[in-house]
């Protein structure tokens, strides 16, 4: 069972590409599961064709415990026999969302929601890693894989050395690994080469460039993947070769984060900076 | 039938089948050798050793303090009425009953709002919500004073939201009496939840209660948890005939007759009073460190005179008597001045024995200062002055009172240190005789530095704590602990020797 953590700045694509990319898995026979760790629970609706499941926290919060839950409650199969479970949280201002993830992976880890039969687990995490409980998904070699979706807009790529941050430092006392950065393509200038190159800095590599089409929203729209939406359509081959390229992924790395000046280097050398002093 | 001996621990565990159990644990354990042990033990009563000790950064070993939210109830414990309610997880309000029923052979009522890991995810709100409407229910009290414990502040939860929205829903009536302080368990201590504790009762009875002055004044006694002291303060308040309102007054609370019933409510700071102290003429604190807010806050927001005494001593406490003196108007009676006289007779008698002893003090910030200034009166000498709450201002304030008594000039002052360091000095530097709480006694059986019991907690030796410390009173009540531990010892020492004599 490979466990795969998928990080990246809020807003990013991380739930949308970690869902059509299930689906390729799926779609190539192997047997996965979505842990959605962001207290919206928007991780798992374009398998589940419905609008954010029962997630562990709102049983909990209904019936006063997490005790009192049954894992088929929360662990719901979706499209392709594809496991669904997320984690939800407290409403926004209070409470403690990052314990609500630590609490929900505990419950399916001691309710047997980790089976063997099982060849990948995804652990779809909310923006940054803000404290501890975001963490959860890489802490005491639970996923030992980590993939960070960026675009070439700065504060993506600047959220993604920062993840890098975090990952070195469980890195050093764990297992471990970042795997590669996907590119959820915004259309900015010479961004296959920004990102490339990003990779090549933090010790990674960019594992696939995933281009911008409106194909992804029109699915969404259908709360579903673009795989079982329209499996002959060029992007769903997109999707199954990031896939393909995951599945196969023999690079693990511990990043080497860059400094911010690099970073603003970088987008000199390559992007935004340059255009603008060209403009 | 002869009835069943059950022999208690004492003398059970010295039994060969006992002794020979720990042996085995011993073995099964693969502890280090006898020799191994005494090898290290040895070394870390070297100067090496001392120097390794004092570079520690990242762990504290026996500090001499304790959380926030124990001062907070137990600030809270003293006004009339009043049930200490604390949101946050049980078992941090069960060691706070514990540790103050440890120290006052006394129960002590605290409420939890027993947040589990759910609250911790979702909010305590309904903790607060529930706890409210149980507590008022089942405990009828006239004030519900709120502290936090650090799971509550690490989610950060909103006392006074939570508490305005348990008013709106009609939980609690909208009148009734909340206060509440944040009381993180994981910045200060016990001293700085007292503080925020007060100022947030204070803040809360005294809304709208503005009036004309009623001439009074409040003494704020702090975290002071020897009952005496209260007893003390108000009898000596009442000789001079000066009308006064003890803030936080937990006397009646942790020292109450025996009736042969129990009073869930056994006396405390009149509320009337308190909502009342708005108006006083003047705020005398006894202790400096443990009300910092509260009494910036009187300060500035009641626009009254402050101001801080620490009447422990002969010179402290004449300075007491002048201040409050001043305050009232009241001349210090004759009673008071023979009080003093027989105080500074008690210590003429000692002063043989104390003069030129070196002392090793270690405990709260004000007390300490205090006990400095006392020892010093009577020639003694403060050599190492351990204090894990104190900081740079407590430094500042320690090396003035050393510099202000020749007997001072020897004295160093260790803020933020903790017993480990103290055992360190102790057998690099060593003095006569220790003074500190129940936990120091470790220090006494690594050391053999006799121990002088005074601080907080004190769990090994019974009523010390319904001897005033403060007042000529306090003076006779410390010469009498000190003196008579070291005439103990000097009988000790002298066993068998010419000089074991029965006249001391």
């Amino acid at each position: 069972m490979r466990q795969i953590a998928i990080y990246g700045k809020g807003g990013i694509g991380k739930s949308t590409t970690t869902q059509n990319l299930v689906v390729g898995l799926a779609e190539a026979g192997y047997k996965c599961m979505i842990v959605g760790c962001d207290p919206k629970a928007d991780s798992t609706r374009l398998i589940l064709h419905r609008k954010a499941q029962t997630t562990v926290m709102d049983l909990a919060r209904e019936r006063g415990s997490v005790e009192d839950l049954n894992i088929e409650e929360v662990l719901i199969e979706g499209y392709r026999g594809i496991r669904c479970a997320e984690s939800g949280g407290p409403e926004p201002g209070v409470g403690c969302a990052g314990r609500g993830v630590i609490t929900a992976i505990n419950f399916l880890e001691e309710n047997g929601a980790y089976t063997e039969d099982l060849d990948f687990v995804f652990y779809d995490v909310l923006g940054d890693v803000v404290c501890g409980g975001f963490a959860m998904p890489i802490r005491e070699g639970k996923a030992k894989e980590i993939y960070i979706v960026t675009s070439g807009e700065m504060m993506a790529m600047y959220a993604a050395n920062n993840i890098s941050r975090g990952i070195l430092k469980y890195a050093q006392s764990g297992g471990v690994r970042l795997g590669g950065l996907i590119c959820n393509a915004r259309v900015v200038d010479k961004e296959f080469e920004l990102i490339s190159e990003l990779a090549k800095q933090l010790n990674t590599q960019l594992i696939h460039f995933v281009p911008r089409d409106n194909q992804v929203q029109r699915a969404e729209l259908r709360r579903t993947t673009v795989i079982e939406y329209t499996p002959e359509h060029p992007q769903a081959d997109q999707y199954r070769s990031l896939a393909k390229k995951i599945a196969e992924n023999r690079n693990f790395v511990i990043p080497t984060p860059i400094v911010m000046d690099d970073l603003e280097k970088l987008l000199m050398d390559f992007g935004i900076l340059e255009a603008e002093e060209v403009a | 039938m002869t009835p069943m001996k059950i022999k208690d621990h004492n003398e059970l565990f010295l039994e060969e089948e006992y002794k020979e159990q720990f042996k085995r644990k011993r073995e099964f354990e693969l502890s280090p050798s006898a020799e191994e042990v005494k090898e290290i033990s040895d070394w870390t009563k070297t100067q090496e050793y001392k120097k390794l000790n004092f570079e520690r950064k990242n762990i504290k070993i026996n500090p001499a303090k304790a959380c926030q939210p124990l001062g907070a109830v137990f600030c809270a414990s003293g006004f009339e009425g009043s049930m200490p309610f604390v949101q946050g997880a049980q078992g941090c309000v069960a060691y706070f009953r514990s540790h103050l029923s440890r120290h006052f052979k006394e129960p002590f009522s605290a409420i939890s709002t027993s947040m589990t890991e759910d609250a911790a995810v979702f909010g305590g709100l309904n903790n607060m919500l529930e706890g409210l409407e149980n507590a008022y229910t089942l405990y009828h009290p006239k004030i519900l004073p709120v502290s936090t414990t650090c799971m509550a502040e690490v989610i950060g939860d909103d006392l006074n939201s939570f508490i305005k929205q348990a008013k709106e829903k009609g939980i609690i009536p909208k009148d009734f009496l909340v206060p509440f302080a944040h009381t993180p368990s994981f910045t200060g201590s016990y001293i700085n939840g007292y503080d925020n504790m007060l100022k947030g009762i204070l803040l809360t009875v005294t809304e709208g209660k503005r009036g004309h002055s009623n001439g009074k004044i409040n003494i704020i006694p702090g975290f002071d948890t020897y009952t005496g002291d209260y007893r003390e303060i108000k009898r000596l308040l009442d000789i001079m005939g000066v009308e006064y309102t003890i803030l936080a007054d937990v006397s009646e609370i942790f020292d109450c007759p025996n009736t042969g019933e129990y009073k869930l409510y056994p006396g405390g700071t009149k509320l009337a009073d308190a909502m009342d102290s708005i108006n006083a003429a003047a705020t005398v604190a006894l202790q400096k460190y443990s009300t910092l807010k509260t009494l910036d806050y009187i300060h500035k927001e009641w626009n009254q005179k402050t101001s801080v005494q620490q009447p422990i001593g002969i010179k402290n406490t004449d300075r007491f008597f002048d201040e409050i003196s001043n305050l009232s108007g009241k001349p210090i009676p004759q009673e008071i001045n023979d009080e003093r006289g027989r105080a500074v007779d008690a210590m003429v008698d000692s002063h043989p024995y104390v003069h030129g002893k070196r002392f090793a003090l270690i405990g709260d910030p004000d007390q300490l200062l205090g006990l400095m200034s006392f020892l010093m009166e009577m020639g003694g000498i403060p050599v190492h002055i351990v204090c894990t709450m104190g900081d740079k201002a407590f430094e500042e304030d320690a090396y003035r009172v050393l510099s202000e008594n020749p007997f001072g000039a020897e004295g160093k002052v260790y803020a933020g240190m903790d017993m480990w360091h103290l055992r360190s000095l102790l057998f690099t530097d060593p003095v006569d005789f220790l003074i500190g709480n129940s936990y120091a006694k470790l220090l006494w059986r690594d050391t053999g530095t006799p121990l002088i019991r005074i601080g907080f907690p004190l769990f090994d030796r019974h009523h010390l704590h319904r001897y005033p410390l403060i007042g000529y009173q306090g003076v006779i009540n410390l010469v009498n602990l000190i003196v008579n531990i070291v005439l103990d010892e000097l009988d000790r020492s002298t066993i068998n020797t010419t000089s074991f004599d029965v006249i001391r």
